[in-house]
């Protein structure tokens, strides 16, 4: 049965990235390296269907029934580290193993889908690469997905954490892969900078997700989730938060919040469909998809979920009002994939764990989406990048204009489209808990995620206006290149817009929905997130309103777009360096950048410097009188072999006498 | 008189006995000059012999045979599966060897399995008596294999220098067992034991300490241990590469077995215990700095592998010493045996490819490595993970081996003994690793390269430099079989 | 005739072999005294034998008998390649391989 092969779902694209990367530079043909790539994928994509289809049908033990919890899967491939035990008989033994329940599901059905849209979009967009690139691309993709996936149905956490430093490698490795191109020529960062960037960023990150491991390990005695998050409860709040906020500290990193979002707008340095995987539907939802598997841990830990609701609004707010003075199509989505993070962030803070995943999914579609669509432009203008230089693509570029038009009100929020239901459940559900805590603080924060809305719906917008709408304002030259991307690149953003369309309807919230259409989304996580159910306390608005009043706000964003750049004339496009006041702040992203670089980087460096040289000096300096005394001791020594079989002799003699001594003392 | 299951059982060690002299008949009356047909047949006979231990093992072993003489046991056979794999690989790097080397002798072959039936003898024992003849047939065909190619200077200064210095450590273990005799009467170990517990509560007899010091002193130069230990250089420096590699793994691994079995069978009684285990505490000590610093000054390959093996006796030293001689300890002398055979033999076996570059000795200079990743990027990649495994990195299987055996230490709480195994394991990481940087980091300095690659070779090559890695990533598959059985 | 007199003799027998051994340059000299320390634990295991009224002594004498018979053989042609090769055999002279 499907189920049994769960293994071979992470193991399909690894096996790609072998092949692909071994044999793919000298021996593949071109068309064999992507169908290499794109078969795993699918296959993966295949079993991940069976998969999930069985879950359903998987019946747990009577034990667990009773216990009220979901179907799931596990599957131990081997002991890894055999450990032995504890001395109160604590099972150390690290097993190798894969778990598949609802949550896990939905995201392998995202990954494995979206991804091979991804990698039959990525054939035509990459087909000017020398064949060796292309194999390494591919291959590097492929790895990848093996990465993620390992991450996403890992059962215990050091099988996460494999995945989890996988992916990050692979997004160092794809993010420079043009390693000979320069990025950004102002600031001279070249794309392998701009990889180190990312690297390094996540670093710090994994910092905290391995320090919470490790934590967890000695107070629960065991790395297996499952086995953890039975013990939650009992490991007391403290112990709790620590853990839960340090493995947040990892979900910043990899989902890109603050303080550790500044790597994400740089990533834009690697190709369009990495950004579109990798930074918008995959890997940077890594962090919220662990912060939703490990959701009992933080609902045991009421500071850590404070913590996580007011960085997540925060990030939201901030990287929206960034993305509304970007130039450069891939940055205002690059900006926008960390304010609908932050979204995604926000909603596990409050406990609205489904809607989280809901929102993940949405997202998932609607921003590769524009992603692949943003890269279908790109290909058409030659590479050109600021929507400047953009306008009126609609005509010459019909399908990826209607495909980006759809994910566009998609992720406006307007309905019926996806996002609308997505970012309905988040609101509400801050509202909700605003209501429950009868806090107005919280009723702020449902007021920024309303003001982000509006401001998501504005930059889209304008995107929008600026890159297909108007007039052409590209040279003479650049509008003859114009032209239609080929199927191979089209059909999946068809796919991908009919999702987005329609992905909304598995979650529509009971009031609109009437008991016909449940939302069935947060039934099927139910048992696996902990589920929201918040009394009634004060009721700020009613339901209606607070989504009429979100709706009405997303409505202005894209009239206020409008207005300003809807029509004829356009204000000129400030350039970064005349803007004045706010817009300058905005433009130049709150200087947050050149503000890490003098606070954190330039003190490092000293420190780097001074440490350097005393490593050389002192620490050098010992261990090269160490190893001088181990070589003279080495030379020395080296003449007691004499050669003369007598002396051997002798020494042993004198060595049977020692012996003999010592035991018959 | 034998019986049929017994003759069963006796079939490991009697199928390379009744190898060697086929092999030597065949090599006398046959006509055909060809090395190939008497390497084949020793294929044959070694896997018939692994099967049947196999075989053996999984059918329930019969214990003690031919009047206590022999004890097949599980420990016995997993030595000797050890063995048999040491003896295959050899067998098939030496063909193409000693063709090369002009020393296309079929004899070669019954020497070989003659050394495989004396440590088999050695590692099934039960009685003294059997150790000896185990340990002086396996001696006397290392000797002889050690001349082999006797037009060199070096092989038969080797040679000479094993045989007196063998000969005389075989002397004193010879009075040591007669002091045995003397004192309890009995050559078989169970016998002394007994003698040995019906003294408890007095002091031991005189004369069974010096018995004892002397048998293992005895041991201590098999497994050249300092200060028994001076052979090793000279005689692995001498012989033909792949008998060097032989003789690295393969005598180590019966001396110990013959060792662990006198310890633990002989020598449980607690007085005793607490001598030979400092005895040997001393030596693992010794051994283990006397191999490595010395080892950082060589220039020459063998030479360097040589004091590397005698430091790795070292490391076993120190498992003896913390596991015990019985149960743990032996188990985790099994893994690092297994894992070490595959090691050491891999990299002798890359070394005689190399060996035959150049002129006369300088395919053995550390020299010779250099840019080896460029010219055969497949053999560098081995002869690394060789030699990472023998530093102890991870993943690798040298690493898991030492790991068990300095956590056993520690666990022993003897932690001179882990402390000094880390540091000697560090110093080692600087020779083992020079040959990596060699190959990956210099330019090619040599005009000709290694010698192609046969399929035997190959097959030898690449399978040990799998099965290291393979123990380093899942170390769980050996540990298991060695703890359950052993 | 107590059996210390035989052990004592075979003690001195063996102590003599392996001066012998340790001070002696010809390799056949070497060779003899080795012989003499095997046939001095011979002789030690004949008095055990004949002190604890045991077979196995004398066994084990024709088993050690054999064995330095097998060895000497293999230690002479070791010896006869050595002269041949390098006309001397002087233990002092084998010494190419050292440090």
């Amino acid at each position: 049965m499907m189920l049994r092969l769960l293994w071979l779902i992470p193991l399909l694209p690894f096996a790609g990235f072998l092949l692909n990367g071994l044999l793919g530079a000298r021996y593949l043909t071109r068309r064999a390296v992507a169908l290499v790539a794109c078969a795993a994928v699918l296959a993966s994509f295949a079993i991940s269907v069976g998969a999930v289809l069985e879950l359903h049908n998987f019946a747990p033990t009577p034990a667990e029934t009773d216990a009220g919890s979901p179907a799931r899967f596990t599957q131990t491939l081997f002991e890894w580290m055999p450990m032995g035990t504890t001395p109160e008989g604590a099972d150390l033994t690290v097993r190798w193993g894969y778990s598949l329940d609802p949550l896990s599901a939905v995201m392998i059905l995202v990954v494995t889908g979206i991804g091979f849209l991804i990698h039959v979009y990525s054939i035509g967009y990459m087909e000017h690469e020398p064949r060796a690139g292309f194999a390494r691309f591919f291959s590097y993709l492929n790895l990848f997905m093996g990465m993620m996936l390992t991450l996403v149905l890992g059962a215990s956490l050091p099988v996460v954490f494999v995945g989890w430093e996988g992916v990050g490698l692979c997004s160092y490795l794809l993010i420079g892969f043009w390693y000979d191109r320069m990025f950004d020529e102002t600031t001279k960062m070249s794309c392998a900078d701009a990889g180190r960037k990312a690297f390094i960023t996540n670093r710090i990150g994994d910092v905290g997700f391995l320090l919470g491991m490790l934590l967890l390990f000695t107070a629960a005695g065991t790395l297996d989730i499952q086995a953890i998050l039975a013990r939650a409860g009992a490991l007391g709040t403290g112990v709790c938060t620590a853990a839960a906020l340090l493995l947040f500290l990892g979900a910043c990193g990899k989902s890109a919040q603050i303080p550790l979002y500044v790597w994400l707008p740089d990533a834009m340095a690697g190709p369009t469909p990495v950004s579109a995987l990798i930074h918008a539907a995959t890997m940077v939802t890594a962090g919220v998809y662990v912060t939703c598997r490990m959701a009992p841990l933080y609902v045991q830990a009421p500071a850590a979920m404070l913590s996580v609701t007011v960085v997540g609004a925060l990030t939201a707010l901030f990287a929206a009002i960034i993305g509304t003075a970007q130039d450069d199509i891939k940055k205002v989505l690059a900006y926008s994939t960390v304010s609908q993070l932050g979204y995604m962030m926000l909603a596990a803070g409050v406990g609205a764990f489904s809607a989280s995943i809901f929102h993940l999914m949405t997202h998932a579609f609607f921003k590769a989406l524009l992603f692949l669509g943003a890269g279908s432009v790109i290909h058409a203008m030659s590479g050109e990048q600021n929507i400047w230089r953009m306008g009126g693509l609609r005509r010459h570029l019909p399908l990826t204009h209607a495909t980006f038009a759809v994910a566009v009100l998609a992720i406006a929020g307007i309905p019926p489209f996806a996002g609308f239901f997505s970012k309905d459940a988040i609101l509400a559900g801050v509202l909700a808990l605003a209501g429950q805590a009868g806090s107005p603080a919280l009723l702020a924060v449902w007021a920024a995620g309303v003001l982000t809305a509006g401001l998501t719906a504005f930059y889209m917008t304008r995107l929008y206006l600026l890159v297909f709408a108007g007039v052409p304002r590209m040279p003479e030259e650049a509008r003859h290149h114009l032209h239609e991307s080929p199927p191979v690149m089209t059909r999946p953003l068809i796919v991908l817009a009919l999702g987005a369309a329609v992905a909304g309807f598995v979650g529509v919230p009971e009031f609109l929905g009437g008991g016909s259409l449940p939302n069935w989304l947060q039934v099927y996580l139910s048992g696996t997130v902990p589920s929201f159910h918040p009394d009634s306390g004060v009721i700020y608005l009613s339901e209606w309103s607070a989504m009429a009043i979100a709706l009405l706000v997303s409505v202005a964003g894209i009239a206020a777009a409008w207005a300003m750049y809807g029509r004829r004339p356009l204000p000129a496009p400030a350039a970064a360096a005349e803007a004045r006041g706010f817009v300058r702040l905005i433009k130049e992203k709150f200087f947050v950048d050149e503000a890490i670089d003098a606070l954190v980087l330039a003190p490092y460096r000293w420190l780097c410097r001074a440490s350097a040289a005393f490593d050389e000096k002192v620490v050098d300096g010992l261990v090269n009188a160490a190893a001088a005394a181990t070589d003279l001791a080495s030379q020395l020594l080296r003449l007691v072999q004499t050669g003369y079989v007598a002396g051997y002799a002798f020494a042993f003699f004198l060595g049977t006498v020692v012996v003999l001594f010592f035991v018959m003392r | 008189m034998i019986g049929m299951d017994d003759l069963a059982a006796l079939m490991p060690m009697l199928l390379p006995a009744v190898g060697g002299v086929w092999i030597l008949l065949m090599v006398a009356l046959g006509q055909d000059r060809d090395i190939r047909w008497p390497a084949l047949h020793a294929l044959l006979f070694l896997i018939l012999s692994g099967a049947s231990a196999i075989f053996v093992l999984i059918h329930g072993c019969p214990g003690e045979l031919l009047d206590g003489a022999i004890l097949i046991d599980a420990p016995a056979l997993l030595f000797h599966l050890i063995f048999i794999v040491v003896a295959l690989l050899t067998v098939l790097t030496s063909a193409n060897h000693l063709r090369a080397e002009g020393y296309a002798f079929g004899e070669f072959y019954a020497l070989i399995l003659f050394a495989v039936t004396g440590m088999s003898m050695m590692a099934s024992s039960d009685s003294l008596l059997t150790i000896f003849l185990g340990l002086e047939i396996l001696s006397i065909s290392l000797y002889v294999l050690a001349g082999f190619t006797r037009d060199r200077v070096n092989a038969i200064e080797g040679a000479l220098k094993y045989f007196l210095l063998g000969a005389f450590s075989t002397g004193f273990l010879l009075y040591g067992i007669a002091l045995f005799y003397g004192a309890s009467g009995r050559l078989d170990l169970r016998g002394i034991a007994s003698q040995l517990s019906a003294e408890r509560g007095g002091p031991v007899h005189p004369m069974m300490l010096a018995a004892a010091g002397l048998v293992l002193i005895g041991f201590a130069f098999k497994i050249a241990a300092v200060p028994f230990h001076f052979w090793a250089p000279d005689v692995y420096q001498g012989s033909m590469t792949p008998v060097a590699g032989f003789m690295a793994a393969g005598t180590k691994a019966a001396a110990f077995a013959a060792l662990l079995r006198v310890l633990d069978v002989a020598l449980r009684s607690d007085p005793m215990q607490a001598r030979w285990s400092a005895v040997l505490h001393a030596l693992a000590i010794l051994t283990m700095i006397g191999g490595n610093v010395v080892a950082l000054a060589q220039q020459n390959i063998k030479r360097m592998l040589a004091y590397s093996s005698i430091a790795n006796a070292g490391y076993l030293l120190v498992g003896v010493v913390a596991g015990g001689a019985g149960g743990q300890g032996r188990s985790i002398v099994l893994f690092y045996l297994a894992v070490y055979s595959f090691m050491t033999i891999g990299a002798f076996s890359v070394a005689a490819l190399l060996g035959r570059a150049g002129e006369g000795d300088q395919g053995f200079a550390i020299g010779a490595y250099a840019g080896l990743s460029r010219r055969r990027p497949w053999l560098a990649a081995a002869m690394a993970i060789f030699m990472l495994s023998l530093t102890g990195i991870p993943p690798t299987g040298g690493f898991m081996g030492k790991f068990y055996i300095f956590k056993a230490a520690v666990d022993a709480g003897q932690y001179d003994l882990a402390i000094i195994g880390l540091l000697a394991s560090v110093v080692s990481a600087f020779y083992y690793l020079r040959i990596v940087v060699q190959m990956y980091v210099r330019d090619p300095g040599i005009e000709s390269g290694p010698a192609p690659l046969r399929p035997s070779e190959a097959l030898a090559i690449f399978a040990a430099a799998a099965a290291t890695l393979w123990i380093g990533f899942f170390p769980s598959a050996l540990l298991v079989i060695v703890q359950s059985r052993a | 005739m107590r059996v210390e007199f035989f052990l004592l003799m075979a003690a001195l027998l063996f102590t003599i072999g392996c001066v012998g051994v340790l001070v002696r340059r010809n390799a056949i000299v070497i060779l003899m005294c080795i012989e003499l320390m095997l046939n001095a634990v011979n002789l030690t295991f004949a008095a055990f034998a004949h002190e604890n009224q045991s077979m196995a002594g004398h066994v084990f004498v024709f088993f050690v008998m054999t064995v330095a018979a097998a060895e000497a053989a293999v230690g002479l042609a070791i010896v006869i390649a050595l002269f041949r090769r390098r006309r001397t055999t002087d233990v002092e002279d084998a010494s190419l391989m050292r440090w």
